[in-house]
This record gives C-alpha cells, sequence and structure tokens, in this order.
C-alpha cells in the first residue's frame, strides 16, 4: 500500500514531481478533462435530445431509436478513438467527435423510451384538457420522463468522462489521461494520484447529475413506482433488454 | 510483447521498393500489410481478445448469480453489493486497470486486466439476474409449491428457467463490454485487439493498423451480440410467444 500513500503525496503536491518542473498542475490537467468532457456531452445532448425526445413524442422510429443503442455497446471506445486519427489525424476535433459517436446513442435511446412510454391515458387527459402538442411534451412527457432521459444522460457522461482519459493513449494531450500515458516521468505513484481523481471525477459527475435529476424530478415520480422499461440502457436500468 | 516477439509490428512501414509503397504513403488501407500481418499480429491478438473475454465473463458470471441468489433469499443483501458493484461500474476503465496494478501482487499482468473486467460485469448481471428472479409470478411458484416441490427444485426448475431471458440479456450486455474494455486493457497487459492499436499509435501513426484492428474490435463485439441473441432465442422458445 506504500505506492497509494505516494499517490496520495502525489495529489496532495498538485501533480508535481521534484526535479521536473515544466509538468503541468494536477488542477490544470483536471480542469482541461472536464472542459473536454462538458463540451462533448454538451453537443450530444443537443444532438440527441430533441430527436429523442421529437421520436418518443409523434411515437415513430422504435427500431432506429433501439437499435442504435444496441450498437452503441458494441463499440469499444479505443477502437472508435483509433479510426478517428487514422480518418481525422491526432487532435481535439478527433477525440470530440469520438465523444459524440459515444455519447449520442444513449441519450436518443433512453430519450426516445422515456417520452415513448409515458402513459397514454395521461397524454389524452391532458389533450382533453386542451393542452397541444408542445404543452403536452414539455408539461406531461419531459417531467414523467426525466428519471430516464437521466439515466441516458448519465450514461453518457459515464463514457465521455472515460473516453476523454483514453483519448491520452491515442496521442492526445491535455487531459487526466496524459498522467498515465507517461509513466517514466510520474512513476508509478504518479500514475496511480491521476486514475485516483479520474475515478473521483466520474464518481463526482454522476453524483452532481443524479443531484440535478432529483431537482427535476416531480415528486411522485421515481424509478421505485415506474421500474425501469426494457429498452431502456444504463448501468442502473439494464434489465432485460 | 507476445504478439510482437518476431520483429517490428510494422515491418514493411518506410521500407524500400515500389511493394511498400501503400505503407509508406501511409493510406487508410493496405490490403497488403495485412495479409503479411494476419498471422503474426492480427490473428493472435484476436485469439487473445476472446480468451480474455470469455475468462472475465464466465468468472463474473459465476460471482454475480451467486450473489443474486444470496440476494433473492436474502433481500438485504442487494444493496451493499449494487453499491459496490455500481463504483466499480463508474470508475473509468483506464483509472481502475491503473488502480489495481499498484495493488501489491497484481502488477502489470493478464491477472490484473481480468479482475478488472471482472469488476464490470458484476452490476450488470446482477441486476438482470435478480430481476428476472424477481419477476418470476407469484402464482407460478406457489404452484410449484402445491406440486410438491421444495425450495431448491422450485429454484432450479420454475425460477432460473423463466429467468433464463433476463440472466442471457445480462451475458449479453456484459459480454460486449468487455469486448470493449478489453481494448485498453493492453494498457497493462499486452495483449488483444488493444495491442496493436495502441501500437499502431505509439510511433508514427499508422493508419492501416489503426482501422483493421479498431474494425475488429468493433466487429467481435457486434458477432458475439448477435450470436448470444441468437442464443437466447434457442434457450427460451416460449419467450417470442409473448412478443
Amino acid at each position: 500500500m506504500n505506492s497509494f500513500s505516494q499517490a496520495l503525496d502525489f495529489i496532495g503536491r498538485n501533480g508535481q514531481i521534484p526535479g521536473e518542473p515544466q509538468l503541468p498542475t494536477l488542477v490544470h490537467l483536471t480542469l482541461e478533462t472536464i472542459k473536454i468532457a462538458w463540451i462533448g456531452v454538451g453537443i450530444a445532448l443537443v444532438i440527441a435530445l430533441p430527436i429523442g425526445l421529437w421520436l418518443g413524442h409523434i411515437h415513430r422510429g422504435s427500431f432506429v431509436a433501439i437499435n442504435v443503442g444496441n450498437i452503441w455497446r458494441a463499440l469499444p471506445s479505443l477502437a472508435v478513438l483509433a479510426i478517428g486519427v487514422a480518418f481525422l489525424g491526432l487532435g481535439l476535433r478527433n477525440v470530440e467527435l469520438a465523444l459524440i459517436v459515444l455519447a449520442v446513442p444513449p441519450v436518443i435511446t433512453n430519450a426516445y423510451v422515456a417520452i415513448d412510454g409515458v402513459d397514454r391515458d395521461v397524454v389524452d387527459a391532458a389533450r382533453g384538457m386542451g393542452f397541444n402538442g408542445w404543452q403536452i411534451l414539455r408539461k406531461v412527457e419531459l417531467p414523467l420522463g426525466v428519471p430516464l432521459i437521466f439515466a441516458g444522460i448519465r450514461t453518457a457522461a459515464l463514457f465521455v468522462v472515460s473516453t476523454t482519459t483514453i483519448a491520452a493513449l491515442t496521442g492526445y494531450s491535455g487531459s487526466l489521461g496524459d498522467i498515465i500515458n507517461n509513466e517514466a516521468s510520474y512513476h508509478l505513484s504518479g500514475v496511480l494520484g491521476a486514475a485516483m481523481c479520474i475515478a473521483a471525477l466520474a464518481l463526482l459527475t454522476d453524483l452532481l447529475l443524479a443531484l440535478i435529476q432529483r431537482v427535476l424530478t416531480p415528486r411522485g415520480v421515481s424509478l421505485e413506482k415506474h421500474p425501469a422499461r426494457t429498452e431502456a440502457i444504463g448501468p442502473p436500468l439494464a434489465e432485460n433488454v | 510483447m507476445i504478439v510482437f516477439a518476431n520483429g517490428p509490428v510494422i515491418p514493411n512501414f518506410g521500407g524500400g521498393g515500389s511493394t511498400f509503397a501503400c505503407e509508406r504513403a501511409n493510406r487508410l488501407f493496405c490490403p497488403n500489410w495485412v495479409s503479411q500481418n494476419w498471422s503474426s499480429v492480427l490473428w493472435p491478438a484476436l485469439r487473445q481478445h476472446i480468451v480474455l473475454t470469455v475468462i472475465a465473463v464466465v468468472i463474473g458470471f459465476a460471482i454475480s448469480t451467486a450473489l443474486a441468489l444470496l440476494a433473492y433469499r436474502r433481500g438485504w443483501v442487494e444493496r451493499p453489493v449494487v453499491i459496490v458493484t455500481s463504483i466499480l461500474y463508474t470508475i473509468p476503465s483506464l483509472a481502475l486497470f491503473e488502480l489495481l496494478v499498484g495493488v501489491p501482487g497484481l502488477g502489470l499482468s493478464r491477472t490484473t486486466a481480468e479482475v478488472a473486467l471482472v469488476s464490470y460485469t458484476l452490476l450488470i448481471m446482477f441486476r438482470n439476474t435478480l430481476t428476472g428472479l424477481r419477476e418470476v409470478p407469484a402464482e407460478v411458484r406457489d404452484a410449484a409449491a402445491g406440486m410438491g416441490m421444495g425450495s431448491m427444485r422450485t429454484l432450479l426448475r420454475v425460477d432460473l428457467p423463466l429467468a433464463l431471458p433476463a440472466i442471457i440479456a445480462g451475458v449479453r450486455i456484459a459480454t460486449v463490454t468487455v469486448i470493449s474494455l478489453a481494448t485498453v486493457a493492453a494498457l497493462i497487459d499486452d495483449e488483444g485487439l488493444g495491442a496493436p492499436i495502441l501500437q499502431a499509435i505509439s510511433n508514427e501513426v499508422f493508419k492501416t493498423e489503426l482501422i483493421v484492428a479498431g474494425g475488429m474490435a468493433i466487429a467481435l463485439a457486434l458477432l458475439a451480440d448477435g450470436l448470444l441473441v441468437l442464443l437466447q432465442r434457442a434457450l427460451t422458445p416460449w419467450a417470442r410467444v409473448h412478443q
């Protein structure tokens, strides 16, 4: 366990190694990692949420929405990054493209399943009260779909954080993965320290999204009362696919 | 360095003569390179990848099924198991592999890779198996009891067969997940399809190898997924009636 206490020292020194003054600080690399990940998640949400919500709202395209998710599972992130490097070369553009490719499908699938699965009686009641399509989506389907929509967003965010660090293996420098890819300079203690930071970052990201989900979920709607529907994707919802 | 023991990974890269024009130009796909390196690099990597995956899924299946059966009988077991396996699942693969390298006795080895890969399968298969068991209708279980079946026989002949679609669905997701993560495992255990990918990127970017090895990883995952769907259909003919 000695190497783990050295790793904590490394974190305490903010990622600096005595005798190697040019190394970036741990805080800097963490912020860079968060930046790359958030750009990826942000663009993916802008693309995927409208598609998934709209398809769910009109109850069309279930084959596409669900199979996109199934194929997505079979995309190893390292392979996607590698193929991206072959076509686009090294750089932020390739990394962000890979992140978007990996983050879009779970968001589409879960948003579709969430909206498509809202109780038709509730939607009919809203229509009977004079809601139009947009109002039904915004005031009825969206609040009721929050748990499943967020399951997709959390899955995507987790994947993006993980893939951002893997991008260092494919030559993109500027994330916490750099430390892991550079054991020669950082030694095992630095690599372990960086791994701890990455793990903490992923857990905190998931926790943050879970809190946002809790705030946005209307009282009375919870996953316990509405068990995950079978097509949804995500670690907490992977039953019976 | 098992795969590459017999020479450089890209033997033709930068070599002379017009035969290697494609490699020297670093085009996207050089069929010549693929055929020359299939038996020495690509095929062994594919085989190792399959072995890594099968070992991880089998061990993960054994552990998660045991835990699910325990949780089925003793409900309080579920919560701690879900909390621990969720945390394991959430830790990014790169971080988990490296953290395990720091554990005394593991280091850079296949064992370390397998421990990490197994830990990613637990949440998926545990939840699927437990949900499958719990969704067995109470009437069916009552009927089994009424026919004089003991709890062990009910489990083996009623609960488990009815839970089979959910169980296999879990195996399916776990298998594809492991195939995906096993490419990253090459960082700490130089084998599997991740090894040629990392090698192709380590010095100069060699595009053909990236595309072929990456494509093989994706194809393997899709193929495994398809095969498990067929297995699921074959093992549970009654499930099709409901759909």
